[in-house]
Parts: C-alpha cells; sequence; structure tokens
C-alpha cells in the first residue's frame, strides 16, 4: 500500500467486504470505503459524507434487510473508477418499495414523525447519486451509491 | 465493535448567574447510546436545570439511530421548559445535525466558551 498515492485511479478497481448482520460492523465497511476514497483524493470534507452515507446503508442493511439475523452477511462492493466511486450495499431482504421522505423536525419534536427513519434521507442527501433496488427474487436487494470526484479533487 | 458511550455531567455558570448541565459525552453515539443520552440527561434535576449543553466534541461517530435519541432527549427537554444548546460538532455533523433541523431547537456552537456566552 505504501507505493501508492492518492488520486484518480488509472484503471478500475473492485474492493469488497462481508459484513456480519450485527450492529457496529458497519464501521468496517465506512472504514474501508474512506481509505478507498482516501486513494483515489477524495477530499476530507466529502470522505465524512462518504462515511455516513456508507454506515447508514449498512445499517438498514443489516437491521432492516437482513433483521440482525446473524446467519446473514451484508456485502459491501465498491467501485473505483476513473472520476467516481460506486458502493453497493446488498442484503437479503425484499428491498425497500418507497423513496426516502425528507424528515421534518417540527413533526419529530411534536410526537407526529418517528424520531428515528433519517438513515435513507442522509444517505441521498449526501452522495451524488443514491438508488434503492429490490432483487428479482425477492432478496438479494442493494442500495447504489455514488460519488464523484470534484474537478478541484483531481 | 462500536465504542461505548460515555457520558457525564458538569456543572457551570451561565454569563447572568444561572446555573448550566453540561452533558459531555466521548464514544459512538449510536443506537446503543440510549443509557448514556436520555438516561443522564433524565438524571438532571427538573426543577433546577434549565440550562443544558450538550457537549460533542469528544465523539467521533454519530449515526441516525444516535441523532434519533438526541431528538428525543430534546422533546423531553422543550416539554420541561428546558433550553438546550451543543457544541463540539466536527463540520461534518454540524452539517448532518443541521440537515435534519435541529438548530431550530439546539443552537450548535463550535465551543463551549461560546455556547456559554450565548445563554
Amino acid at each position: 500500500m505504501s507505493e501508492l498515492k492518492p488520486g484518480p485511479v488509472a484503471k478500475p478497481t473492485t474492493v469488497e467486504v462481508r459484513l456480519p448482520s450485527r450492529m457496529g460492523y458497519e464501521k468496517v465497511a465506512m472504514s474501508t470505503a474512506a481509505a478507498v476514497a482516501q486513494l483515489m483524493g477524495f477530499r476530507a470534507g466529502r470522505i465524512e459524507d462518504l462515511k455516513t452515507a456508507v454506515a447508514e446503508a449498512c445499517i438498514n442493511a443489516i437491521e432492516h434487510g437482513n433483521r440482525l439475523n446473524e446467519k446473514l452477511s451484508v456485502g459491501v462492493v465498491l467501485n473505483a473508477g476513473t472520476d467516481s466511486l460506486e458502493v453497493k450495499v446488498i442484503d437479503d431482504g425484499k428491498g425497500m418499495s418507497k423513496q426516502p421522505a425528507k424528515p421534518n423536525i417540527d413533526r419529530k419534536m411534536h410526537g407526529q414523525e418517528d424520531p428515528r427513519g433519517m438513515g435513507m434521507f442522509l444517505i441521498q442527501a449526501l452522495v451524488d447519486e443514491a438508488e434503492w433496488v429490490a432483487g428479482t427474487d425477492g432478496k438479494s436487494s442493494y442500495v447504489r451509491l455514488v460519488i464523484r470526484l470534484d474537478k478541484d479533487e483531481e | 465493535m462500536q465504542s461505548e458511550t460515555k457520558a457525564h455531567v458538569d456543572q457551570l455558570t451561565s454569563p447572568a448567574g444561572d446555573p448550566v448541565a453540561v452533558l459531555r459525552f466521548e464514544g459512538d453515539i449510536a443506537s446503543t447510546s440510549k443509557d448514556a443520552v436520555i438516561g443522564t440527561y433524565q438524571a438532571l434535576p427538573k426543577e433546577t436545570a434549565k440550562l443544558i449543553l450538550l457537549d460533542f466534541s469528544k465523539v467521533d461517530y454519530i449515526n441516525s439511530s444516535g441523532i434519533a435519541l438526541v431528538i428525543q432527549l430534546l422533546i423531553e427537554a422543550a416539554n420541561s421548559g428546558q433550553k438546550v444548546s451543543a457544541f463540539g460538532l466536527s463540520a461534518h455533523f454540524t452539517k448532518v445535525f443541521t440537515m435534519v433541523g435541529i438548530p431550530k431547537y439546539a443552537s450548535l456552537f463550535p465551543t463551549q466558551a461560546e455556547a456559554l456566552a450565548a445563554l
């Protein structure tokens, strides 16, 4: 690793991580994504955005996709391209049926909305692209995130 | 895997001479942090603890479940007539807290001195 210098990758590179469906292990994916993004030359602020988005995607996969079943694992596939990083977080759930709603702090404060339920909103707000794809067999669903290198990062 | 949330309370005085309870958090703030966040807050005497500061300067990781606990704390504080501000969040988590609307109910400051001065 010591010979690698941060900057756009010369050729597409894939890194894969497999996590147990146990809360807290999202931090492994978060750290891996941060390391790949750092090698690609992303600036610190964008790496923080990516870390939160990846952590939230993994938490959703662990909690809602795999329902905390430790016999199931969460797959995290990072595809580093020349100008963007794509992250797929794959679980054995049926996938999301609706797009995330923006949380309403007033409704939360007045007990009209669950204080939780902000993960998907944060994912969508912090990366350049986010899509939720339901598996055709009723499982193996995934969320796909893309974060792009800004021109001034290259 | 998640680092345990530690919390303790310090007592300060506002520029106007009122008592201020500072809840200092350390470690991760996630779904497992309920006792540290809500439990520590609920142990404050509601009659006297009217000004509360949340210190996040030693917190590295906050996820959406942790933010939900902060919102739950703000709901209880609003219902008890307490004023809550926070300080010490990183630039990233200041942005995240702002995205979900928290500054409407708890002002965010870079440092304890700035948070205290605004009381």
